[in-house]
């Protein structure tokens, strides 16, 4: 029984985790190609980023001299296990997520730290101070995210846990759409919530404007300069899964619709079901990356780090608190007009 | 191996070897939307350790003699150099000037040079030179 059960878990934790790389990348070539096609360039190949990940594959990996050596190697297995480990919490599609329980919402926020810290120790360790800086700058972008991001999501599971049950849990939250509950000044709210999560969304994966720890015009990559080879080829694809984990993230809590659940089909076999709803749930995190960084990509400039902080700290925050305030108000005066 | 890779996804570390910045205009010029090199997967990257090309330009100075060298020591394998524009050639303008330590080739002996002649060159001169070195490349990855 439990053999059973352990087989089956490494089972679709492998299956979670050759999904994730695949569409990670392919996400990736798409928003690549989309900010090409948008300032009038044609544009490098959907498949570019499988082109680069073997290409890096076959280069010489270096270790510099004054690099600790266990850590610098360390880091890249570290940041990518843990970009695929937070794929296992969210519910992809029709799925369930294959782990999760009560309170993984709290830990799906610290496993969204592990990949970001793994690269701040990888950056420490390389001993290059174009490395340290980026890594020091790392850690203040992270401490500056976090807060509204953890606004964003208490906000949301206490409107939830007014129709009670786990509320912590995300496969609640994502049975529970939060457009459900609401009424016209929370709707307001959810919009401010939703908006604070997008703004979020950039600096939580290292994307332009809030790639300031990677900057490689002004600090040669920061903390992925000394990196080569197989190393930098982990820290690319662990990137490209960030990414659509961070998406998912987003999806499972403000978008949690399935399509076979919006139109009501009958009578269909229940596979066909799970491939229309996988396909929508993928068009979502098309769309949630569209909106979240493709566009913040090609219309932005990289802000500096003290803006950084300053656009978390004050502008993020205060977005974030105004929609929880707005959530109260709207169980306080439930104001609805349908 | 898989010598499709190299071909389609060739990063470029570029240095300023003591060169007028006609050049590196030119370098710039050649990722604007009008050439787009970014459509064959070149991509300009900030640090020597993740490039395959290096594009040099200018001729080399004395004080830049053994940064040239040290950069091209930080590059893994395989790797090439790209010596953009004429004085990487032969000087160029600053031909027989006091302060040069001469030619790329000269300096870094052993290694795979392609040269880009031109007063700048032009874009297109540039992105030729390119390929000739994913050519050079495949054929490493082949061996």
């Amino acid at each position: 029984m439990i053999g059973e059960l352990l087989f089956k878990t490494v089972v679709a934790s492998i299956g979670i985790s050759i999904f994730a790389v695949i569409f990670g990348l392919i996400f990736k070539g798409i928003d690549r190609k989309l900010v090409a096609r948008m300032q009038m360039r044609v544009g490098p190949p959907i498949r570019q980023p499988f082109l680069d990940v073997v290409k890096l594959m076959s280069k010489e990996t270096i270790v510099p001299e004054n690099a600790i050596k266990w850590m610098y190697n360390l880091a890249p297995i570290v940041c990518l296990a843990s970009s695929i480990i937070i794929l296992l919490y969210i519910p992809i599609g029709g799925f369930k997520p294959l782990l999760g329980g009560h309170g993984d919402i709290i830990l799906v926020i610290y496993l969204f730290i592990l990949p970001a810290l793994a690269m701040v120790a990888g950056g420490f360790a390389s001993g290059s101070p174009f490395a340290t800086v980026g890594a020091q700058r790392e850690m203040v972008t992270m401490m500056s995210y976090e807060f509204p991001l953890a606004v964003v999501i208490i906000a949301v599971a206490w409107k939830l846990s007014q129709i009670g049950g786990d509320v912590f849990s995300l496969q609640f939250i994502s049975s529970h759409p939060i457009w459900a509950e609401i009424g016209l000044l929370g709707l307001i709210g959810t919009l401010v919530l939703l908006l604070a999560l997008i703004i979020v969304t950039p600096g939580e994966v290292a994307k332009i404007p809030f790639d300031v720890a990677e900057a490689e015009t002004e600090i040669a990559h920061g903390l992925l300069v000394e990196y080569s080879g197989r190393n930098l080829a982990l820290f690319y694809i662990a990137d490209a899964v960030r990414t659509f984990a961070m998406a998912s993230l987003v999806v499972a809590i403000f978008f949690p619709y399935s399509l076979s659940g919006l139109i009501n089909i009958n009578g269909i076999n229940e596979n066909i079901t799970y491939v229309i709803d996988f396909l929508f749930f993928l068009l979502k995190v098309f769309l949630v990356m569209l909106f979240s960084i493709t566009l913040v990509r090609a219309g932005m400039a990289r802000l500096r780090i003290t803006q950084v902080v300053s656009v978390y700290w004050i502008t993020v925050t205060l977005l974030a608190l105004f929609g929880l305030v707005l959530l109260m108000w709207d169980t306080q005066f439930n104001i609805r007009w349908w | 191996m898989i010598p499709k890779a190299f071909k389609r996804a060739l990063w470029v570390f570029h240095v300023n070897s003591g060169s007028c910045n006609g050049c590196d205009i030119e370098i710039i010029a050649a990722l604007t939307p009008r050439y787009d090199v970014e459509r064959f997967g070149i991509r300009l990257v900030g640090s020597p350790r993740h490039a395959d090309v290096i594009a040099f330009t200018g001729p080399v100075t004395s004080d830049m003699a053994d940064k040239v060298k040290r950069i091209y020591e930080q590059t893994p394998d395989p790797k090439v150099i790209l010596v953009v524009g004429s004085c990487g050639i032969s000087g160029g303008v600053f031909h027989e000037s006091y302060h040069l330590e001469g030619p790329i080739e000269k300096i870094i002996p052993g290694a795979k040079c392609f040269y880009v002649p031109g007063c700048p060159p032009r874009p297109e001169a540039i992105i030729q030179g390119v390929i000739k070195a994913w050519e050079f490349l495949e054929g490493v990855e082949k061996k």
